[in-house]
C-alpha cells in the first residue's frame, strides 16, 4: 500500500453514522451524491473542503450507529485516504475493509494531533508521522485476515478466489 | 473448555468441535436479510462481482421497510431495484408494502429465524434475534452481497460479557428500561466487539416482546450481538412460529466470559435517554419540565404488539395534549391486524393519535414524522444522535411505550406514575 498524505480533521468521541451521513440522504446509494453530505451535520464545511488524501482522526467509537456502508462510502468519495481513531464501531470496521477503506487505531497518535496538521501514514510498517509536529508514532498494522482482503481488492474478490481455490 | 452460547452456534455453523474468542471463521448463514437502504448497494456489489445466481431463494429476506411506502422518486428507485432483484433470483421471501413489516419484528413473527440458527443482516439491528438464542448480527452491504452469493460470512468469534438477571422488575418497567439501564451502566461502547449474554433466574419473568426489545439494542452497547438462553418462553414462541427444525442450545457450566455484570431487576426504575447518546440515562421520576412536540411509538425495538397494548393502557380514556404530535407505527400487518381486533386503534384515534402503516419512517429521520429545527421528541425508538429524527438541532429523547404515551397526554417527558398523581 502506497504511503498517504494530507491534512487531520478533528472530531470527537462517538462520531454516529447519522453524524457520518445523515439517514435523510440514504435514498441514492450514488458515491458522488453521498460525498456532499459527508459529516454535514457536525461539520458543514468538511464536504465542502477536504482535500484529496486528508485524514478524518477522532476519538473513541468512531462509526457507531447504524449498518450503512454509505457511511464508508461518503467518506472515501470525498477522496479521504484513510480514517484513524482511538477506536472504532464493529460495523463501520468491517464496512470499511470490505470496501477498501483503510482505517486504524492510533489512540497516542489521535491525543496528540490537532485539526490541520500534516500526516503521513506508512500503512505496512504501521508507521504515522505528524509532520506538523514532527513526531512518529507506531501502530498495530492491521491483521493479517485483514490483509488478505485488502490485498484482494475487498471481500467479493477475496471470496471469488477462494471458490476457485475450492 | 467450555463455550458459551454465541461459540457454540458459531462453532456449529462452521463444522468445527469447537471456536475461541479471537479465531476468524467462515461461518454458513440460516438467512441472509437486507433492507431497501442496504440492498441496492449489495446488489450492485453482486453483479460487479460478475455473480449469476443467489446460493438459496429461500435463505435470503428482502424487506422493502425504511423509506416505504415510497416516500420519494430516488426511493421509489431504490425499492424497484430491489424489487426486479427478487424477481430476477426468485428470492422466495421480499416482502413489499402491503405485505411488509419492520424487518426485525417480521422475520421472527413470520418464523423465519428459530433457536440455533446463525442470522446475518445488513442492518444494524439484526442483533434482534438473539432473544430466540440465535446469533445474529448486522453487517454491511458488501457483506451481504458476498452471503447472497456464498451463504457464507466472515466472523471473528466474539468474547462474551455474562449479564445475569436477578429479581423481578417493578411497575411500569418493561424491557426497554432494563436495556437502557445496562447501556446507563457499560456506555455505548462497554460490549464493543462483544456478545451480550444474558443469564440468571431474572429472566424467566421476561416476555418475548421484552426479550427482542433488549438484544435488539445490543448494537447501541457496541455489541457484536445479545443473545439469551432458550427456556419455556423461547419454546412457546418457536413452537407457535418456526417454520424450520429448531436448536434448543445453552451454553456450558464452565464456559468463559470477558465480563460479569449482576443486574437487579427489582430496582430499575422507568428511565429515559438523554440526547445525545442512548447511555444518557436518567429515571423518569427525576425529569424536570422537558416540553414535547412529539411522541412517536414504533420501532423494530417497540413496535410490538405487547408495545401498543401498553402505549394504548396509558391513553385510554384520555387525550394527547394541545400541541403535541403522537405517532403509532405498529411494525407489520398482522400486528396492525390485532391492534384493531383489540380495539387499540379506537383507543390511539380518540385520544388524537395518528396511526401509520408499518415503517421504520421517523426513527431513522426518514420520512412520516420529522422534527424541525428546535422540536423535541419522546420515542420509544433505539437512538437519539443528533439529527436522528430530523433537523441537526432536533432532540430525540428514548423511553419504554408506557412513559411515551404518558408524556403525550401531559405535553412534557413524564411518567405514567406521574399522570396517576396529577389525576387524583
Amino acid at each position: 500500500m502506497a504511503e498517504l498524505r494530507g491534512k487531520a480533521w478533528k472530531y470527537g468521541d462517538d462520531v454516529d453514522t447519522d453524524a457520518i451521513i445523515p439517514a435523510r440522504y440514504l435514498n441514492t446509494s450514488d458515491p458522488a451524491e453521498l460525498a456532499k453530505h459527508c459529516m454535514e451535520d457536525i461539520d458543514a464545511s468538511f464536504a465542502l473542503k477536504a482535500g484529496k488524501g486528508d485524514f478524518i482522526v477522532a476519538g473513541k467509537n468512531f462509526g457507531c450507529g447504524s449498518s450503512r456502508e454509505h457511511a464508508p462510502v461518503s467518506i472515501r468519495a470525498v477522496g479521504v485516504s484513510a480514517v484513524i481513531a482511538r477506536s472504532f464501531a464493529r460495523i463501520f470496521y468491517r464496512n470499511s475493509f470490505n470496501m477498501g477503506l483503510p482505517i486504524f487505531e492510533a489512540p497516542e497518535a489521535v491525543d496528540d494531533i490537532e485539526a490541520g496538521d500534516v500526516l503521513s501514514v506508512d500503512m505496512d510498517r504501521g508507521l504515522l508521522r505528524n509532520e506538523t509536529r514532527g513526531k512518529e508514532y507506531g501502530f498495530t498494522p492491521i491483521p493479517p485476515f485483514m490483509q488478505e482482503l485488502v490485498a484482494s481488492g475487498g471481500l467479493l474478490n477475496y471470496m471469488a478466489r477462494r471458490r476457485k481455490e475450492k | 473448555m467450555g463455550m458459551t452460547l454465541s461459540e457454540k452456534i458459531l462453532a456449529r455453523h462452521c463444522g468445527r468441535p469447537a471456536v475461541s474468542p479471537g479465531e476468524l471463521i467462515m461461518a454458513k448463514a440460516d438467512l441472509v436479510l437486507g433492507n431497501d437502504v442496504t440492498s441496492p448497494l449489495a446488489i450492485k456489489a453482486f453483479r460487479e462481482a460478475g455473480a449469476k445466481e443467489v446460493f438459496r431463494k429461500d435463505r435470503i429476506a428482502l424487506v422493502a421497510d425504511h423509506f416505504t411506502p415510497n416516500k420519494d422518486i430516488n426511493s421509489a428507485e431504490q425499492v424497484k431495484i430491489m424489487r426486479e432483484f427478487a424477481r430476477e433470483h426468485g428470492i422466495v421471501h421480499f416482502f413489499d408494502v402491503g405485505r411488509m413489516g419492520i424487518e426485525h419484528v417480521l422475520l421472527p413473527d413470520e418464523g423465519l429465524v428459530g433457536p440455533g440458527d446463525l442470522v446475518i443482516g445488513a442492518d444494524s439491528h439484526t442483533c434482534t434475534y438473539g432473544a430466540l438464542c440465535a446469533f445474529s448480527s448486522g453487517v454491511g452491504s458488501t457483506d451481504l452481497a458476498a452471503a447472497m452469493m456464498s451463504g457464507e460470512v466472515w466472523l471473528k468469534v466474539p468474547e462474551s460479557i455474562r449479564i445475569v438477571l436477578a429479581g423481578r422488575p417493578g411497575k411500569w418497567v418493561e424491557g426497554k428500561d432494563i436495556i437502557l439501564h445496562i447501556i446507563g451502566k457499560i456506555g455505548v461502547d462497554g460490549a464493543l466487539y462483544r456478545s451480550m449474554e444474558y443469564a440468571g433466574d431474572g429472566i424467566a419473568s421476561l416476555s418475548m416482546a421484552w426479550r427482542f426489545t433488549m438484544t435488539n439494542m445490543a448494537i447501541e452497547a457496541g455489541g457484536k450481538n445479545g443473545i439469551f438462553p432458550f427456556d419455556e418462553v423461547t419454546r412457546a414462541y418457536a413452537d407457535a412460529h418456526a417454520k424450520r427444525l429448531y436448536e434448543a442450545m445453552q451454553a456450558d457450566p464452565d464456559a468463559k466470559y470477558s465480563d460479569e455484570i449482576h443486574v437487579d431487576l427489582s430496582s430499575i426504575e422507568p428511565v429515559v435517554a438523554f440526547p445525545h447518546l442512548p447511555e444518557n440515562i436518567v429515571p423518569v421520576s427525576q425529569v424536570e419540565n422537558v416540553p414535547i412536540d412529539q411522541v412517536v411509538v414504533g420501532s423494530c425495538t417497540n413496535g410490538r404488539i405487547e408495545d401498543l397494548r401498553s402505549a394504548a393502557d396509558i391513553l385510554r380514556g384520555r387525550k394527547v395534549h394541545d400541541g403535541v404530535r403522537m405517532l403509532v407505527f405498529p411494525a407489520t400487518q398482522n400486528i396492525w391486524m390485532q391492534a384493531v381486533r383489540e380495539g387499540l386503534m379506537e383507543v390511539f384515534v380518540e385520544a388524537g393519535a395518528a396511526v401509520s402503516t408499518p415503517t421504520c419512517g421517523p426513527c431513522l429521520g426518514g420520512h412520516m414524522g420529522i422534527l424541525a429545527k428546535g422540536e423535541r421528541a419522546i420515542a420509544t425508538t433505539n437512538r437519539n444522535f443528533v439529527g436522528r429524527m430530523g433537523h441537526p438541532e432536533s432532540e430525540v429523547y428514548l423511553s419504554n411505550p408506557a412513559v411515551a404515551a404518558a408524556s403525550a397526554v401531559m405535553g412534557r417527558i413524564a411518567g405514567p406514575d406521574e399522570l396517576e398523581k396529577r389525576e387524583v
